[in-house]
Order: structure tokens, then C-alpha cells, then sequence
């Protein structure tokens, strides 16, 4: 039986009209057991007994089932990411709350949040991503904030395949859709293509929001006497059980079953829902605030009353609905979008409602905030009218914090010793290197022209180039700090399938890079780990060994890891997704004077290589995109040296603050290759570039180097600063030409090609591949 | 005294803070005109911003034109008050029946933002008086739906009587004649579907669309006079 039938048969237990209390204890025992349908397995249902001292009912089933679902309660990752860093200068709020907040100075705290919304997009790609950017956004505004910025990190199966070009279009249309309406810019991210996305894309979406420091408001229900008002949208059937239909069990051929589970999203009402939650915030008639997210009403109830060491009565009855017949369990699981519950005082009750009309947003009062019984554990009652039948009584913290906890086993591969003794080969011949070249060029713009980038007159560096910079202005007063934000997100399934640990590792420090191509120094990460099914013991090891990874990379780099997303269960018939962290990073640019020169070239100026001086044997092309693409999936990654890595970083954050750089580009997926391929066809300026050793210098990736562009007359210097900081560098070459041409040491050509073919070659192939018309759906 | 600037602000509206903050550094005064209110309280002058107001139901301005702050707008262009729409405030003036024309999906069936390069085809009208006919201009657009298109009849009228105030250098979204931005009769009511706030920095690319709000301050400068 599925999930989803398994709800559907919760919904006619309940029978049309009727409501269960808890004086008709409902037989849980009919077969097959319904706590199982739901996702719960006989242990965690003896658990809930034991809470309970009783057999549960069915809504209270159905309120453990969501919140102890693998979606909600991290069961299985929770043990592990306790190794993560969490603490630092400058972090007010770290992971557990709806996002991560930083100081970041002149009064202004910064929020910021990544999610996934993998498995909806797959099945419904507008809705799916649409409602992914809907739910970030709320995570954002509970705390205050108002959302400045979204970055979409995106990874589809290959182009080739239909089906995976069917999803593309959709996502990037919903993002669109919903994005540019709800008015947040989409300021960038990455588009992946990779036949382990093929069952399962990847949809992941980060949310940067800023606040007024003293605004800072948390999730907590406080005040007895106080009360919930929800705000936003009527309830209705969508979205029931979704954390547990969809986002915590793997695909299969019925997965098209499971397209009622998917919302739909109103950024119409979302943006008003923004509007009104930051006005009541600014009058200071909030006590507390939640979204409403997976599992909806019954999580934001129970979060809100267990973060308050409160207990909460909540009357089901008053939830307004759009459809008929709503049993209390689909009210209380239902995932509609765009709600908020908002705890206020009840002399603040009228000015909130005058505001909420305002704005036409729905408000309605639908609990009290009770006080906690002598044991201390505030109880959830879901009510049939506050004065009504009792439908359901638990401890309010045991939806949380009573949720189980797994050690799962955990297996290296059996495989992975032969597969690290590998070693891939670098194409050789002219016209394969140059073929392999090409293969690598992709202009994203095809994406990020659908998305409003510049909305808020913030964006100085936006979607394409290493990371995005804003400018950073006081989010109540306007006034211009004179200092900006930059940020970046980063993920690299192929160094991660390799080695998880070091793969991660790479990723940190390649995002620390392309921080400092803009000129800012990170402050602080977060994280969404898209893994396999956590069943699989070597799913489980992959992702004990890149958070062991990112750790270490975090501690070394004294970067405080403030929120992340789990998402499990990516596979499809079976089969896992390549381990795929991805790490957003932010950071800060002190002085915001100029714009950073961005990933381009200058005719007449040199090219200088930052890290590297291709002296020694040739490096390990382990994990690299030419290694993958010609089916090579073995081998070991290059070296990570995470205290050089350090140095080559502030040296180029120093040279690009300074504006002595006229172009800069980090090495990272594609090789040095890539790296001056992108330069080039950026700017529409030629590259020569002499004393390659071999085709593998071309195309390993190698961390810790950067491209860099400079004036003939300032090459001296950038070599002897690279020196003084321990930094091997090497001058590569000059811009200028109409050519793409890189010559080995003997000056024989490894690649020469015409630039204007090249750059036909990245600008078209996304427009050719998902064609220029989009229907909206 | 500085000209005050009054930015419409329906449910669905967001760019009223960026127009404000365009608005500041030229030294204007600016402030919200809620789209519930039918008075203007004397500004010099009106923007109607970017955004989807209303969420863009029905059809983008189609329900706009109904909230009562409009009639106020209607009048304020009537006795010759500078009124600027941008973006969805063309498509509001359209739907207003301040400007002749419609505003149509883009030819491409995709949401473009990016930036355009525009020349001024006019001089004569509030927003382009300060700068010279063939001017080149860079402003970024930001739209789905700004494929203007209007009757031969209107088109005509609108050519003969020098109303195309901007036209694209490259046509972005199917626009007839390339138009980007025309102006009223009366050349104090202009739609345009660039965003000249976008471009008031070195910092984000452009200072392009200062060019444009000063004329446009300007008139409502000689507003403050009268």
C-alpha cells in the first residue's frame, strides 16, 4: 500500500462530516496497520503509546506520522550533524530555527536559509518549484526579515533525455512565475546536467533576507492567554502528508500517483502575506511567529507551543477552509501555501486584524496559549470548537523532540579501494581536447534572464559570474552601508562520489574562492545535503563522511555552519543520486566601492595563474567533468591543503578589493580548461596561453587556484605577492585575439580555436536544447 | 522646494521602493499613495511602478484600473499632472485608458530581464525632455508581457504625432514599431516598459535612467512653481 492510499483511507475512517474524539479510541490494529501505511514503523508506534499511555487515535496518527516523518524530524542525520560547527563571531541564531541569522553590523542582521523541494519538482516542476521558493521565503520573514535575494541551485538529468528537459523548462518557469511575482529576486544559483538526476532532480533554493537587529523574532508561543491567529490562505486538501508521501520515501513507477500530494502555489498572496507579517512586525504586535510548512498546521502549533515551554488549544473547527467535508486530520496535515500563525496578545487582537485587511489577508484566531500542566510539559489539544469535543491531546514537545533517532548502519562501498586505485585519462589528440572543451561550455543565461535579478537596486554582481554581490542597505531606514553582501552556492557530485569527505571538503573551499573573486570574506554556511535512500548503509556513509568533511573544512576556515536541509530518500527505481552537498555560502565585502571585474578578460592585459605553477607531475583528473563524461568514475581527488587554500583566497580577495585585477575566475569544475574557455566567451576577447605540460593540466581540478587578468605593468607585482604569501603562481599568457588557443610546452597546440565559434557553441546550447518558447503552465 | 513625488502603491507593486529610492537621490521628495485611497495629497507628480498589481488576475493592470486611487490619477492627468508608468504601471495606464495600446506576452513566451539598450525618439514629453532625441540609453527591462501592440489606425496617429518617445535598438519582445515607452496627447502621461530606477548607479551598470527621472523631476518642479 502507498503512502497516499494510506491517507486516503485515514480520510474515509473519518467518515464524511464526522469527527473522531478521543472517547471512540479508533482500532489502529486493522490490517495492514495504518501507522505503517502512514510511515510508521510498530517501534515508533509503541513509542507514541508509551507518550500517550494509550493507544493514539487516528488524527493523533496522523500528527505523529508527519512530524516524525524523515522530512520533519531528521531522524536519521540529526545524530551526525551534531558534528558540525555551529558557533562563531557574529552568529545570533543558528540551526534550528527557521533560518540562520548573522550580525553583519550598522545595526543589520542578515538571515539566510537553503531547502530542497527535490521530489515535487520532479512530479509537478512548476508547482514544485514554486511552491520551493513560496516556503523559503516564509522561513525568512518568520524571523523578521524581509527577503532580499533567492538563489536556485538546480540539477537535472542530461538534456538528451526528454523527460528531464520537460522538468527543466518547468522548474526555471516556476521559479520564474512565482519568484518575480511574489517580488524577491532570483539573483543566481547553478544549472547541473547529470544522468544521476535523471529519476530525481535536484531543486534546491536558498533565501537571504535582512532585518533590523533588534526586530530579531522567534518561533516561541510565550504569554498565557496569548493567541494564535493564521494568517494567509484557506486550508484545503493539497499538499496532505507530503512530507511523508513525497519527501521521505524514494520513487517509483507509481510515483505519478503521488501528484496530489504536490501545493500549488499563489505568489499573489504571498506577497501580501510578506507585506502584512512585516508591518504587524514593525508595529510590534507580534509575540512570536511560524510558517506553515511541512506538516502545515500541526507543525507550526506544536513548534510555536514547545519553543514557548508552553502548551497550546487549538480549535480545528475555526481553521477557514476551501473544501467541504475536511476531516480535522487533513486540516491539521494539510500543506495548503502561503499561511503564517502569528501569536499575539489579545489586546493587540483588533489592530492586527485592521492591519490584515488591510493588506486582504485573511486572519482568524485559532488557539490560545495555555499554561503547562505542574510536569511542565505544555499540552497540544486539538479542539472541535474551544469548547468543544477534544479530537486530540499530546504532549506538544514530543512531536519534536521525542522523535526518534537513528544510528543507521553504515558501509563503506565494497568497491572503493579499486576504485580509488584507478587512474582517468585526459583526452590527447588536438581535436578531442578541443571537442572535450567545448562540451564544457554552457551559458546559464538562457535561465537567469527568466528571473527578475535586479529588483530592490541591489544587485552589482548578479546570476554568471563566481558569486553574487548586493549592495547592503538598512532594511527599515534605506540608508547605504557603503559595504555589500556577496554570496555563492556550490555543490560537485562527482568529487563527492568519489570521495564524500574531501569531495565536500573541495566544495566549502571552492565557495570560500569564489567569495574572494568578488572581494568579500565569508562569514558563514549553510547547507543541503541531497543523498540517496538512508537505508542504503552506503548512502548512510556518504553522508556521516561529508559532514565529517565539511566540518573539518568549516573549522579550518573558521566558518560557523548556521542552517542546512536534509534531503534523503533522492533515488529513483532504486538507485541513488551521486552524493550531492551543496553549500551556500555568504560573505561580506567591507568596502563596496566598485564592481568586481567579474569573469572576463581585457585585450592587451596578461593572464596570470593564482596556486598553481604546473611545474610537477600531472595532476589526478579524479572527479573532474572530462573524467566523467568519458564514463572514467574512479580514481583519487587531487590534494586539499586547507591552510594554503586560506592564503590563495585572502590574496585574492585583497587584489580584487584593491581593483587591481581587470578579471578574475576560480579553477574549479572543467579545469583550468573551462576556467580561460569562460573568461574568453564572457568577454568576447581571445586568450594565448603558452607551457601547458599536458592535456591533464587542462582538465584536473585541482583546488585552490584562480585565473586572473591584469595589466601588463602590474604582473610583477600580483608574481612577487604571490610569493610573499607562500602562493606558487605562474604567468600563462596574454588576452587579445579573435583565437582560443593554448600551446604545450613545446608550442606545439593543445587547443585552437576561433573564439566566435566557441562562444556560439556556450550561448546556444541551452536555447537550442530547451528551445526559446516556454508555456507557463 | 523640493518636487514631491507620489509612487501608487496597489497589493502586488514592487518596485514603489526603488522608484522612491531613484526618486531621494535626484533630491525629490517621494512618498506611497495607497491604491485604497482616491486623493493624492498634492503631489507634483505620479509613478505608477513595476510589479503585479493585484497579482496580475485577469490580465496585468485589468484590475488595477479599478482601485480608487486611479480615478485621482485620472483627474491629476487630466489638469496635466507629470504621470510616469512603469513596467505594470504602463500596463495600468493602458488598461486606464491614460495611454492608447495593450501590452502582449513577449513574442518568446519567456519572462526577460536583462538590459536593453533604448533611443530616445522624442524630447516632447515629461519624461525625455531633458535629453536629446537619438540619445542611446542602457536601462534593464523586466517583464513577460511587454509586447506593445495598438491598432494601424493608433500606430499611425501615434508616429504622425511624434507619441513614440522610446524605441529598442534591439527588439526584445516582439514590440510593434519597437516601442518601449509612448506618451498621451497631452505628452504628460508616458508609459514605458524599461525601468529607469534600475539604472541610477555605476554600482549596478547604469546611471542611464537618472537622464530620464530628472526631466520627469523636473516637470514636477515646474508643477511646485505653478
Amino acid at each position: 500500500m502507498t503512502g497516499r492510499v494510506a491517507w486516503r483511507r485515514l480520510s474515509r475512517a473519518a467518515g464524511a462530516g464526522t469527527t473522531s474524539s478521543l472517547d471512540d479510541v479508533t482500532d489502529a490494529a486493522i490490517d495492514p496497520p495504518i501507522h505503517r501505511a502512514l510511515g510508521l514503523t510498530d517501534a515508533e508506534l509503541d513509542d507514541i503509546r508509551a507518550i500517550l499511555g494509550r493507544e493514539p487515535n487516528h488524527l493523533e496518527l496522523a500528527m505523529y506520522a508527519v512530524m516524525w516523518s524523515e522530512h520533519c524530524s531528521y531522524k536519521s542525520s540529526r545524530l551526525h550533524l551534531k558534528r558540525l560547527p555551529t558557533t562563531g563571531e557574529g552568529v545570533l541564531v543558528g540551526p534550528g530555527e527557521n533560518a540562520g541569522v548573522m550580525d553583519v553590523g550598522d545595526g543589520i542582521a542578515a538571515a539566510i536559509r537553503i531547502e530542497s523541494h527535490n521530489h515535487p519538482s520532479f512530479i509537478e516542476p512548476y508547482q514544485g518549484a514554486a511552491t520551493g521558493v513560496g516556503g523559503i521565503l516564509r522561513d525568512i520573514f518568520t524571523m523578521g526579515a524581509r527577503p532580499i535575494a533567492v538563489m536556485d541551485p538546480l540539477r537535472f538529468g542530461p538534456l538528451s533525455d526528454a523527460r528531464s528537459r520537460w522538468v527543466a523548462e518547468g522548474v526555471v518557469s516556476g521559479i520564474s512565475g512565482y519568484g518575480n511575482s511574489v517580488g524577491v529576486p532570483t539573483v543566481g544559483g547553478e544549472v547541473v546536467f547529470d544522468e544521476c538526476y535523471q529519476g530525481n532532480p535536484l531543486v534546491n533554493v536558498l533565501c537571504l533576507g535582512v532585518l533590523p537587529t533588534e526586530r530579531l523574532v522567534l518561533g516561541a508561543a510565550t504569554g498565557i492567554g496569548n493567541l494564535a491567529v493564521l494568517l494567509g490562505s484557506t486550508t484545503g486538501r493539497d499538499g496532505i502528508g507530503g512530507v511523508s508521501v513525497l519527501a521521505s520515501a524514494g520513487f517509483d513507477e507509481a510515483d505519478e500517483a503521488k501528484r496530489p500530494s504536490v501545493q500549488v502555489g499563489d505568489p499573489f498572496e504571498e506577497k501580501r502575506l510578506i507585506e502584512a507579517c512585516l508591518t504587524l512586525l514593525d508595529a510590534g504586535l507580534v509575540v512570536g511567529i511560524q510558517d506553515l510548512g511541512g506538516a502545515g498546521l500541526t507543525c507550526a502549533a506544536s513548534e510555536t507551543a514547545s519553543r514557548g515551554g508552553v502548551g497550546m488549544d487549538f480549535d480545528v473547527a475555526a481553521v477557514p477552509r476551501r473544501e467541504k467535508g475536511m476531516a480535522p486530520f487533513e486540516v491539521m496535515t494539510s500543506e495548503s501555501q502561503e499561511r503564517m500563525l502569528a501569536i499575539v496578545t489579545p489586546e493587540g487582537l483588533d489592530e492586527v486584524l485592521r492591519l490584515c485587511e488591510r493588506w486582504e489577508v485573511l486572519a482568524t484566531v485559532v488557539g490560545r496559549v495555555t499554561e503547562p500542566p505542574a510536569d511542565g510539559q505544555g499540552r497540544l489539544r486539538i479542539l472541535d470548537g474551544f469548547d468543544g469535543d477534544v479530537l486530540a491531546d499530546v504532549p506538544a514537545s514530543s512531536l519534536h523532540d521525542a522523535a526518534p533517532l537513528y544510528d543507521r548502519p553504515r558501509k563503506e562501498p565494497a568497491d572503493r579501494a579499486q576504485r580509488l586505485a584507478e587512474q582517468p585519462a585526459a583526452p590527447a589528440a588536438t581535436a578531442s581536447i578541443e571537442a572535450a572543451l567545448l562540451d564544457l561550455l554552457c551559458d546559464t543565461s538562457w535561465v537567469s534572464s527568466q528571473y527578475d535579478h535586479q529588483l530592490f537596486l541591489n544587485t552589482v554582481e548578479g546570476p554568471g559570474g563566481d558569486a553574487v554581490v548586493l549592495r547592503l542597505k538598512h532594511p527599515t531606514t534605506g540608508v547605504d552601508t557603503g559595504r555589500g553582501l556577496a554570496l555563492t552556492t556550490d555543490g560537485n557530485h562527482r568529487w563527492c562520489a568519489i570521495d564524500p569527505r574531501q569531495g565536500t571538503a573541495m566544495t566549502v573551499a571552492e565557495s570560500v574562492l569564489n567569495l574572494a573573486c568578488v572581494g568579500a570574506r565569508p562569514i558563514a554556511v549553510v547547507n543541503c545535503l541531497n543523498f540517496g535512500n538512508p537505508e542504503h548503509p552506503e548512502v548512510m556513509w556518504q553522508l556521516s563522511e561529508a559532514i565529517d568533511g565539511m566540518a573539518d573544512a568549516c573549522r579550518a576556515l573558521g566558518l560557523p555552519v548556521i542552517g542546512g536541509n536534509v534531503s534523503l530518500y533522492n533515488e529513483s527505481k532504486g538507485i541513488d543520486i551521486d552524493p550531492t552537498p551543496v553549500i551556500g555560502l555568504l560573505g561580506v565585502v567591507d568596502r563596496l566601492e566598485r564592481r568586481p571585474p567579474g569573469v572576463g578578460l581585457v585585450a592587451g592585459h596578461r593572464v596570470v595563474l593564482l596556486g598553481d605553477d604546473l611545474q610537477g607531475s600531472a595532476p589526478s583528473l579524479a572527479g573532474s567533468s572530462v573524467a566523467w563524461s568519458s564514463g572514467q568514475k574512479g580514481g583519487t581527488l587531487p590534494p586539499l591543503d586547507l591552510a594554503t587554500h586560506s592564503r590563495v583566497a585572502e590574496l585574492v580577495r585583497a587584489r580584487v578589493s584593491e581593483g587591481r585585477l581587470s578579471g578574475v575566475h576560480d579553477v574549479s569544475a572543467g579545469g583550468l580548461a573551462l576556467a580561460l574557455g569562460e573568461l574568453a566567451v564572457r568577454s568576447g576577447i581571445g586568450v594565448e596561453i603558452a607551457g601547458l605540460p599536458s592535456s591533464a593540466h587542462l582538465f584536473a581540478e585541482s583546488p585552490s587556484r584562480v585565473v586572473a587578468c591584469v595589466a601588463p605593468d602590474a604582473v610583477e607585482a600580483l608574481l612577487a605577492a604571490a610569493a610573499a604569501a607562500g602562493i606558487a603562481a605562474v604567468e600563462l599568457g596574454s588576452a587579445g585575439g579573435d583565437r582560443l588557443a593554448i600551446r604545450d610546452t613545446t608550442g606545439a597546440p593543445l587547443v585552437d580555436l576561433l573564439l566566435s565559434d566557441a562562444v556560439t557553441t556556450w550561448r546556444d546550447r541551452l536555447p537550442n536544447a530547451l528551445g526559446e518558447g516556454v508555456i507557463q503552465a | 522646494m523640493a518636487p514631491r513625488v507620489g509612487v501608487v502603491l496597489f497589493p502586488g507593486s514592487n518596485c514603489e521602493l526603488d522608484v522612491l529610492e531613484a526618486v531621494r537621490l535626484l533630491g525629490g521628495e517621494g512618498e506611497i499613495l495607497w491604491h485604497g485611497d482616491d486623493a493624492l495629497g498634492g503631489v507634483d507628480a505620479v509613478v505608477v511602478p513595476g510589479g503585479f498589481a493585484h497579482g496580475d488576475y485577469l490580465r496585468p493592470g485589468a484590475i488595477a484600473r479599478f482601485s480608487p486611487v486611479m480615478g485621482a490619477v485620472t483627474k491629476f492627468a487630466a489638469d496635466g499632472g507629470p504621470v510616469v508608468g512603469i513596467c505594470n504601471g504602463f500596463q495600468v495606464l493602458t488598461e486606464a485608458g491614460l495611454l492608447p495600446g495593450a501590452l502582449q506576452k513577449n513574442r518568446g513566451l519567456k519572462f526577460v530581464c536583462g538590459p536593453a539598450q533604448l533611443r530616445v525618439e522624442s524630447d516632447q514629453s515629461v519624461l525625455t525632455s531633458g535629453v536629446k532625441s537619438g540619445t542611446l540609453l542602457e536601462v534593464p527591462i523586466n517583464h513577460f508581457e511587454g509586447n506593445y501592440t495598438c491598432s494601424p489606425e493608433t500606430l499611425a496617429q501615434l508616429r504622425d504625432e511624434d507619441r513614440i518617445v522610446l524605441r529598442y535598438v534591439r527588439n526584445p519582445n516582439g514590440s510593434m514599431d519597437d516601442i518601449a515607452g509612448i506618451t498621451n496627447g497631452g505628452r504628460n502621461v508616458v508609459g514605458l516598459m524599461p525601468h529607469p530606477e534600475r539604472a541610477t548607479s555605476e554600482l549596478l551598470g547604469s546611471t542611464d535612467g537618472l537622464l530620464l527621472l530628472q526631466s520627469l523631476l523636473q516637470a514636477a518642479s515646474g508643477r511646485v512653481a505653478a
